[in-house]
């Protein structure tokens, strides 16, 4: 079950890179965004100096972007220093969704997150996951980079 | 809800067919039926009693101004101005000059008289077809003064039923989410109202966010998403007594509720893992049921109102679409297969009909269609709408819709809106604050 489901966004992880590489000339990097996925840092807070403290999704996936995996292992990194710390991941949609669904999608992105800190060492005990869905937004755009910044999944100490 | 202490004492009505006015209700609102609602009529002494107990001057005219509200809001009747009546209202009310109604082109007439009777209110009431000088139907009720709102929309739930053949939606009342505050952190509170905005009660404080209410086939419960502790669960609310308390003990998120159609159960999601399923939960035994089994998103589950099947939403086809299953969970269907994504179905109370949200090229949109998926039917298109729920007689369906904001991301704001099956009496429905989540209750004096 944990495996397949492993398994399963290994998959999806290869096809969106894929994905990527294929139309690599059609995604442009507009400074904030590479395809529709945030990438500037407006709203990033850190968790230790150089942890970022969340990463941004596409919109209706949840599949960790490049970017996103690199934040995870350094939060990782710091999470097997700190033994002691318990996190909430929680995660968030942006408004062009339903609000039923988008609790789901909130739930499934976090879970992704989840799920990448623990094939790096960190005990599933120390992690709680918690979707906002889209009840709250960082940014209170109605245009694609605020939402891009409303797709996420943010890491927040427990204790 | 408050256990309808309205007692229908029929009195007079074996109602002969005369081939009378007739309003068509699919049709449109091309032509409102010209109605005049004379005031009740009141004795002086019930005036004072009334005037001491309600603070309120005239309960005829209040009464009747409900009336007169509820059928304009309704699309279908054209309620004409009381300046153009030449008959008293109680002499009206005994024997109406047709001649006199016809002449301001009133085509059906609304009379009657409120008395008080032993600390209670009394009101009689009778409509007329003008052009055929009869009288159409008869009806008297007592009940307590404070009630005085729900005698408005029981008159007029008769008066509907007699002109278009169905049952009315008037003596209803609209549970929501009231919102305020800014975008980034709207503070969301339980409320209730009467359907046409009046009475409006706050159900919970704000201190957690709640989601979603619902109404049990009684209208006496509700069932909703609240964060209280952060943790989001699926909650029981009884309205009367206040008493809540957590729906199932799930090891996570428990979200999108809804009541089955016999009120005995309670269905939703659970999501867990990133995997969210649709369960049913027994709420007399307690007995937990997995529906769906499936990697995807299943959820916004609603059941027929027979209760042989459920209506969801999942992802499993790579993005959000409308399913339809049995209600053990086999036989799953999609039945959406228009351009764009749906979700939102819920189940028309005649069963005939699914009504839904849509997303399509940057759109949403609330629209219907048949429970196999054909006969899809948009009525409304907008920036951001969603969450449709029926009217008990399936003729109307509310929702609620949210602004595009300004380019300093200000300018935030969800209400509530109505429209009718046939696409048009588009309205907002008011509210004091912000609302969303709209769903509409049974017919109460039922």
């Amino acid at each position: 079950m944990k495996l397949s489901k492993i398994l399963k966004n290994g998959f999806l992880i290869i096809v969106a890179c894929l994905a990527l590489s294929a139309c690599a000339t059609s995604k442009k990097t507009t400074g904030q965004m590479q395809g529709d996925v945030y990438t500037g840092t407006d709203t990033v807070e850190y968790l230790a100096s150089g942890v970022p403290d969340r990463v941004f999704f596409a919109t209706n996936e949840s599949v960790l972007t490049t970017a996103s995996r690199e934040t995870l292992r350094k939060q990782a990194a710091w999470l097997r220093k700190n033994s002691k710390i318990t996190i909430v991941l929680e995660g968030h949609a942006d408004e062009r969704g339903t609000r039923e669904y988008n609790l789901a999608l909130g739930e499934r992105r976090a879970n992704a997150a989840k799920d990448y800190l623990m094939t790096y060492g960190i005990s599933s005990d120390r992690i709680s996951v918690l979707s906002y869905g889209k009840e709250r937004p960082v940014d209170s755009g109605s245009n694609p980079l605020a939402w891009s910044k409303n797709r996420r999944s943010v890491t927040v100490k427990a204790n | 809800m408050k256990n309808i202490l309205i007692t229908l004492l029929i009195i007079l009505i074996p109602v002969k067919s005369f081939g009378l006015i007739e309003v068509d209700i699919t049709r449109g609102n091309l032509n409102p039926l010209p109605v005049a609602v004379s005031p009740l009529s009141i004795d002086e002494k019930s005036r004072q009693n009334f005037e001491n107990i309600l603070k309120k001057k005239n309960i005829g005219s209040e009464i009747s101004l409900i009336v007169e509200n509820n059928l304009r809001i309704s699309g279908l009747f054209n309620p004409l101005n009381k300046d153009a009546f030449l008959q008293e209202p109680d002499i009206a009310n005994l024997k109406p000059r047709f001649e006199d109604w016809n002449l301001i082109k009133a085509q059906a007439l609304i009379t009657g008289k409120v008395t008080y009777v032993e600390d209670k209110l009394r009101v009689e009431f009778r409509l007329w077809d003008v052009l055929a000088g009869k009288e159409m139907m008869a009806l008297a009720f007592t009940t307590v003064p404070n009630n005085w709102r729900r005698v408005g929309h029981i008159i007029t739930d008769k008066v509907y039923e007699r002109l278009t053949g169905e049952k009315g939606y008037f003596d209803t009342r609209i549970i929501y989410v009231a919102e305020e505050g800014p975008k980034t952190q709207r503070v969301k509170k339980l409320a209730i109202m009467d359907q046409d905005g009046a009475n409006n009660k706050f159900l919970t404080l704000g201190n957690e966010l709640v989601l979603t209410p619902r109404f049990n086939p009684t209208s006496q419960m509700v069932t909703y998403l609240s964060y209280f502790r952060n943790l989001p669960r699926v909650y029981l609310l009884d309205i009367e007594t206040g008493t809540q308390e957590v729906v199932g003990d799930f090891p996570g998120m428990t979200f999108a509720p809804r009541f089955s159609p016999d009120g005995k159960k309670i269905i939703m999601s659970f999501a867990k893992d990133g995997n969210s399923e649709i369960y049913t939960m027994d709420l007399e035994n307690r007995i937990v049921e997995k529906i769906t089994n499936h990697p995807s998103i299943d959820t916004s589950p609603s059941y027929s109102p027979d209760g042989k099947f459920i209506s969801f939403n999942s992802d499993r086809s790579g993005y959000q679409q409308i399913y339809v299953m049995k209600s053990d969970g086999s036989n799953v269907k999609r039945i959406s297969f228009g351009k764009g994504i749906y979700g939102t179905p819920v189940w028309s109370p005649r069963g005939d009909l699914i009504a839904f949200t849509k997303l399509h090229k940057g759109k949403f949109y609330i629209g219907v269609m048949r429970t196999d998926g054909s006969g899809e039917r948009l009525l409304t298109e907008n920036f951001y709408q969603e969450a449709p729920s029926w009217s008990p007689n399936g003729r109307v369906l509310i929702f609620y819709r949210e602004t595009k904001t300004d380019s300093k991301g200000e300018g935030f704001s969800a209400k509530l809106w109505s429209i009718d099956l046939t696409g048009y009496n588009e309205r907002q429905v008011p509210t004091p604050t912000d609302g969303s989540d709209p769903s509409w209750s049974s017919l109460l004096s039922n």
